[in-house]
């Protein structure tokens, strides 16, 4: 690995902004969010990051690296092409704050939007509950989000299109697939996903489960199988002869 | 600074700090009918509690019924060496079963036993399998569960947001002065009780678990409110970090390794801490390999290996490796889970399945497939047992209407906290604080707050931005912190001597002086040298209370070790180490007495010994 390596960091915030470069010295082992580190300690006091666990394990520090949606504290320098700056910019799908910070406030918003866990009564006399580690399992792969948003980054509907008002992304996606695969959960949030939550929207290009740093299946795993429950209640032809016929 | 320029904020119970506690204390409160604002420095659910991977302690006794709070609160003592407050350990270890269960009532998903309860597994220092565990990412269910229990409670959250000041109305809280990040405005919170749930101080020193926040916030902010801090001696290395590459050194490699097979070698290859096996543990600990093995496999006739003493024995042991030069090329040793697949058919999808989190830290940041090769670990800063002095009934600090639970409080550890009793104290402490909390804010309404003293703090904020930069370099916020860490690891760590201590306190003088000169650059908006510099403040208080604290006892207890005094002393083991400001704004060190427990507490502790 070279001595140095040059970033090519946005800097700015509402008003606007631009790529500034920062040489560095770089060593082995290093990850991005190091040499962010050396450069804000060492160049630029105001450099503005999110981060906190740097394990991959918090969700915080978020980026698009070269252009591909990271966290950047487990992208290694060593996977990445060094003779040219490395560009690193804040996530393009939501507001800016700035320099690589983004307002994701509306994640939050959107999850007090998805009807709560809503278990079953209790199955010993003790108030407790039995379970089968499968059934626990099944799930297990969706409550290992971390909440990055890197998949509402690179979601079309969000990115391109913009549907934020109407559509809660592959995130809250998974989210609601964790709760309605819940082996204790009673709630019913079918008739949610299609109306409030326009499911429908999701074209399934699987570019969310792509850049999932858990290496969630979200499209497969979640979201299809949520899309053929809609299906399944909404629209199939026997089952709307029946509401029709009111029974 | 005119009084328009705050947004001002009313709650009847403010929660500082949105990890495991602060949370807890908030849905408590909350659910007791009071208005309740939660501030937290990152966005909420980033908290350290999502970085716990062992486990909940809770004496469910589904693994093994001969478990009980009995048991619990005996291993909690002796892990603490006897200078824990035994109402604390003793309420704790009723209380976390209940307080799992509820867990589970919320939403949160445990790993099971074979008829379907919640599997426990074992852990350094408790007896018998008691961690409530989900694979090894626990704090990440944990906080994920309280967060979405909580949001749909009604809880105000006020994300990325620091306290800098808590304010009174003469003896009484009154609320907190504020910053937020985003716009670096000012916000000012009116409260009738406060609950601190800031976590811990790791970022005073260089190799720490710690991320940017733990910069003991709530222990200096308590100490400027004239509240009492205790044992702020007895700051945990955790002994297994990592070392190699450089930048990852210090993040968390869970006990849970050491749990499930893993065994710790030197250099030569041979189980070191079969060597060393202090006199309090050895019934209880394994003497060959093989029993060691039999007992990580559930074997209730076996005792536990060595690798699973307390964190304080096991970190000097490494240290003792290290110095000796039997240690691994990047300065620690060994900790091999690959092994296992010796005795167990498929073992690497056995590791992957119990330590998913380990294997993909490992292999992404180091290049190591832990199931194959061993990891080098050593020990790293990671959780203060000491902190805000508080009843152990109510959370309720020497401030009337302040109030601390988690890390950032203490009493329930003593000199040594058992893994998996952090996660349990967080639901113990948390839900009685905001249990306590809101009853106090029911009698006692918001008093008004001082504007002068809201005024001279905001402005002693901003002073950075108007310095200018002098001549004989004082430092920038970044190069100052990094000196702290530097001299604190290396004069107040895990093996300690006066006269090294000595130099850390005039240091820590020398520092103080500097970060009143350091300058700032760009403005208020976002800007994290800014918030470096303030964050300097609490640092060096509570590295000044670890550092007087750490000399005030001459004896070597639990984390708390002593090169010029390595013996432990009966009479010091009597007395709490008590931090308070003077009258005349100087730091006092006191020692009180510790309260005795009552005799069928003293018998319980006997009968287990």
């Amino acid at each position: 690995m070279s001595a140095t390596a040059t970033f090519r960091i946005w800097r700015g915030d509402t008003a606007g902004g631009r790529f500034q470069d920062y040489t560095t010295p770089v060593a082995a082992g290093m990850v991005v969010l190091d040499a962010v580190h050396r450069i804000q300690a060492e160049q630029a006091n105001d450099l503005a990051v999110r981060w906190n666990c740097k394990a991959g394990r918090c969700g915080s520090c978020s980026a698009e690296v070269n252009g591909m949606p990271k966290l950047m504290c487990m992208t290694r320098l060593d996977e990445l092409p060094l003779e040219r700056p490395v560009t690193i910019e804040p996530m393009q799908a939501f507001p800016i704050v700035k320099d690589l910070v983004t307002d994701v406030s509306w994640n939050f918003a959107v999850k007090r939007r998805i009807a709560p866990f809503r278990p079953r009564p209790p199955d010993a006399p003790d108030g407790t509950w039995r379970m089968a580690q499968a059934d626990v399992d099944r799930v297990m792969e969706f409550r290992k989000c971390i909440e990055c948003f890197l998949c509402q980054d690179v979601c079309h509907v969000l990115r391109d299109h913009q549907r934020h008002t109407e559509f809660i992304g592959p995130r809250y996606f998974v989210h609601a697939a964790a709760l309605e695969m819940h082996p204790l959960d009673v709630e019913d949030r079918t008739e949610a996903l299609r109306r409030e939550h326009a499911i429908g929207l999701c074209n399934i290009t699987k570019c969310c489960t792509k850049v999932c740093p858990e290496q969630i299946t979200i499209t497969d795993n979640a979201i299809i199988p949520l899309k053929e429950r809609v299906a399944d209640k909404a629209y199939d032809p026997i089952r709307a002869i029946l509401r029709m016929l009111g029974a | 600074m005119a009084a328009a320029e705050y947004q001002t904020h009313e709650h009847d119970v403010l929660v500082i700090g949105a990890g495991g506690a602060g949370l807890r204390a908030a849905i408590e409160a909350s659910a007791a009918g009071v208005r309740v604002g939660v501030v937290c420095k990152s966005l909420l659910g980033k908290a350290h509690t999502v970085m716990a991977e062992g486990g909940i302690a809770a004496a469910l006794a589904n693994v093994d019924d001969r478990d009980s709070w009995r048991v619990h609160f005996a291993d909690t003592m002796r892990g603490g060496q006897y200078v824990n407050n035994w109402r604390m350990a003793q309420l704790h270890a009723q209380e976390a079963p209940a307080r799992v269960r509820e867990l589970e009532a919320w939403g949160a998903l445990f790993d099971r036993t074979p008829d379907g309860r919640i599997l426990q597994r074992n852990f350094g220092g408790h007896a018998y399998p008691r961690l409530v565990h989900v694979g090894d990412r626990t704090g990440l269910e944990m906080i994920r569960t309280l967060q979405d229990h909580g949001v749909h409670q009604g809880i105000d959250v006020h994300m990325e947001c620091t306290v800098i000041r808590l304010l009174k109305d003469g003896e009484r809280i009154a609320g907190a002065l504020a910053y937020e990040r985003e716009r670096g405005r000012f916000r000012l919170f009116r409260a009738g009780a406060v609950i601190l749930a800031t976590g811990g101080v790791g970022r005073a020193y260089r190799i720490t678990s710690n991320s940017w926040e733990y910069t003991g916030d709530g222990h200096a902010l308590a100490y400027a409110a004239g509240a009492d801090l205790i044992d702020m001696e007895f700051l945990q290395f955790h002994p297994t970090g990592m070392v190699w590459p450089p930048s990852v050194q210090g993040i968390l490699v869970t006990e849970a390794v050491r749990g499930e097979g893993g065994v710790l070698r030197n250099k030569d290859g041979r189980r070191f801490m079969f060597a060393d096996i202090p006199p309090l543990y050895k019934n209880q600990t394994a003497d060959n390999e093989d029993e060691g093995w039999r007992y990580t496999q559930g074997d209730k006739s076996a005792r536990r290996p060595p690798e699973l003493l307390t964190r304080d024995h096991v970190a000097r042991c490494i240290v003792r490796e290290t110095k000796e030069g039997r240690g691994s090329p990047h300065g620690g040793v060994f900790l091999d889970i690959a092994w296992i697949r010796e005795k167990l058919p498929r073992a690497e999808a056995h590791i992957k399945n119990k330590l998913p989190g380990m294997y993909h830290q490992f292999k992404q940041l180091a290049g190591v497939d832990i199931t194959k090769e061993p990891m080098e670990v050593g020990p790293t800063t990671h959780y203060m047992m000491g902190g805000v002095r508080v009843d152990a009934e109510t959370q309720m600090s020497t401030v009337p209407g302040l109030f601390a639970a988690g890390e950032c409080a203490a009493g329930l550890h003593g000199a040594n906290r058992l893994g998996g009793n952090s996660l349990s104290d967080l639901l113990v402490f948390g839900q009685r604080a905001g249990e306590f909390a809101a009853q106090f804010a029911k009698q006692h309404r918001a008093g008004p707050v001082d504007r002068e003293e809201v005024d001279a703090a905001a402005r002693a904020a901003l002073a950075p931005f108007e310095r200018r930069a002098d001549q004989d370099g004082g430092g920038g916020p970044f190069q100052l912190q990094a000196e702290l860490q530097d001299f604190m690891q290396d004069l107040v760590g895990i093996v300690r001597r006066e006269e090294e201590m000595r130099r850390a306190l005039d240091r820590i003088v020398e520092l103080k002086r500097r970060a009143a000169r350091t300058t700032v650059v760009g403005n208020r908006e976002y800007n994290p040298g800014w918030h470096t510099a303030l964050d300097l403040d609490c640092l060096l208080t509570v590295s000044e209370a670890i550092t007087r604290a750490a000399l005030d006892r001459k004896e070597s207890r639990g984390a708390h070790f002593r090169d010029d005094y390595p013996k432990k002393d009966d009479a010091a083991g009597r007395v709490t180490t008590v931090i308070r400001k003077g009258s005349g704004g100087d730091m006092q060190v006191a020692r009180e007495p510790l309260p005795e427990p009552p005799a069928e507490l003293k018998a319980i502790i006997e009968e287990l010994k």
